[in-house]
């Protein structure tokens, strides 16, 4: 079996996969990084959104090898802490959604998120439009994206605030 | 849904995955950014016994000024080429194209190389390449070999790739200001694949076409050039009138797919369609 050696959220891991082993199941069942899901499986919904050196990636569509040697961000990585970490110390996105009524069931929100932090970094201060099209790769069967659209341009308008380009880590493409 | 089990090869260097397809033959598959092939292999519709990953192979990525030519690696990821500036200004019909396949996620996993390799007959890659008469640089256990667009997409997810080739680099023309361009991609929302996809090029001398180039997506099992409304536009009129009517011809010599998407009456008539639309806004008109 292949070694890894990944960071995510902020932790080394060095272990053995099996090379089939998908990245969500890695995080999922061997990390126990369950914030991660798994909606569609086929590439379509992006609720397993991950980011991978900086940029959004479907975790369902990517071997655990293929990460050796990146940095991962996921939703459970975001308020920089351990764990999800106190309201207040939440990611602006985090804050925006929870706020904004930006889901309702929950299930796409680690992904929006995600997709959402990679979308800011690129464009700090994207229109309606770009926002739609930002988050293609992610379907939500709930909201009806209105409350996620108001979400991100809260978190947009509050990153730009802050001064902050909205970066989690490094490795822009 | 997991893959059946495979070995995993991670090549530093195209001589060492060509050696590596050597070795293992028809047992073994390419992995570039995974996007098609990964679901492929979920699905249990491919199992390739060794899995050889491009991934880590620096010399196919990136966007190099050759002259006339821009030389892109296989392994340049579609948001690569996307914010490319060497792309913007030469060819910006690939820039333009390229940002609407898939979604953000897919754009940034997803690589040029891959989408040509694959030859997937809704891929909207293939018809631009065609338009662009982009060549594909092949290497083998005897060396490189260059395969021009025209000659490359052979059959149904077929290439011109041999088993133990890997594309390396696509070359593509530097297309001057002179031309006009644009991608007319017909596509259900949720779904990004086009049910048909016209790729169009124009280059204007003093009111006249002084050449047309028409690509389809999706109107076969590999994607055709319109030759009859390419030739009916040389030297016509740049008017809405006689676009239009070499519109009409787009779908000649084609044969399109009835799947659950169309019928292959209907995707005639989009490719007719979206022809005239993409050539008006390719010329201006
Ligand atoms: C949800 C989703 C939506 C998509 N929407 C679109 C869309 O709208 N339009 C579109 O055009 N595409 C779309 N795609 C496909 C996407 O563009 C793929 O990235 C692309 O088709 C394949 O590129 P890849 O790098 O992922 O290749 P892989 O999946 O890694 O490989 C594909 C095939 O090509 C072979 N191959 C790859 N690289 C090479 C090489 N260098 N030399 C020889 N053989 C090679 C592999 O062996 C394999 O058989 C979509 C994919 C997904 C998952
Ligand atoms: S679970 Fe990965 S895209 Fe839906
Ligand atoms: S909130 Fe339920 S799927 Fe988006």
């Amino acid at each position: 079996m292949p070694d890894i050696d990944v960071r995510i959220n902020g932790i080394r891991y060095q272990d053995h996969v099996e090379p089939r082993l998908l990245l969500v199941h890695y995080l999922r069942d061997r990390l126990g990084l369950t914030g991660t899901n798994v909606g569609c499986d086929t590439s379509n919904c992006g609720a397993c959104t991950v980011l991978v050196d900086g940029t959004g990636a479907k975790s369902c569509t990517m071997l655990a090898v293929q990460a050796d040697g990146t940095e991962i961000t996921t939703i459970q990585g975001l308020a920089g802490g351990e764990g999800a970490g106190a309201p207040e110390d939440w990611h602006p996105l985090q804050k925006a959604f929870n706020a904004e009524h930006g889901l309702q069931c929950g299930y796409c929100t680690p992904g929006m998120i995600m997709s959402s932090v990679d979308l800011l970094q690129r464009n700090p201060d994207p229109t309606e439009d770009e926002i739609r099209h930002g988050l293609e790769g992610n379907l939500c069967r709930c909201t009806g994206y209105q409350n996620i659209v108001k979400a991100v341009q809260a978190a947009a308008g509050e990153l730009r605030a802050a001064g902050a380009p909205g970066a989690v880590v490094g490795g822009q493409s | 849904m997991i893959p059946a089990a495979f070995d995993y090869v991670r090549p530093a260097s195209v001589a060492e995955a060509v050696a590596a397809l050597g070795e293992h033959g028809d047992e073994a598959k390419l992995l570039a950014g995974g996007h098609s092939l990964l679901p492929l292999m979920k699905l249990r519709l491919a199992s390739p016994g060794v899995v050889v990953d491009l991934g880590r192979i620096p010399d196919l990525r990136g966007v190099r000024d050759d002259g006339d030519v821009l030389a892109i690696g296989a392994m340049t990821t579609h948001q690569a080429v996307v914010a490319d500036p060497l792309v913007r200004e030469h060819v910006p019909l690939l820039a333009h194209t390229t940002a609407m396949v898939g979604d953000p996620q897919v754009r940034n996993r997803g690589t040029l190389g891959g989408a040509l390799a694959h030859g997937d007959a809704a891929g909207d890659l293939p018809a631009v390449a065609q338009v662009l008469e982009a060549e594909m640089v092949l290497e083998g256990p005897s060396g490189r070999r260059t395969v021009a667009a025209a000659d490359f997409f052979v059959d149904y997810l077929t290439t011109a790739v041999g088993e133990d080739e890997v594309l390396v680099e696509v070359r593509v023309p530097k297309y001057g200001a002179g031309w006009g361009y644009r991608y007319e991609k017909f596509n259900r929302v949720a779904q990004a694949w086009a049910i048909v996809g016209v790729a169009a090029m124009v280059r204007r001398e003093n009111g006249t076409v002084a050449e047309a180039r028409v690509g389809l997506t999706n109107m076969g099992t590999v994607p055709y050039r319109a030759r009859a409304t390419e030739g009916a536009l040389a030297g016509a009129p740049a008017d809405a009138t006689t676009l239009a009517t070499a519109a009409e011809a787009a779908d000649q010599g084609t044969d399109p797919p009835s799947d659950l998407n169309a019928q292959a009456d209907y995707r005639r008539h989009l490719a007719r369609v979206l022809t005239r639309r993409a050539l008006e806004a390719a010329s201006g008109a």
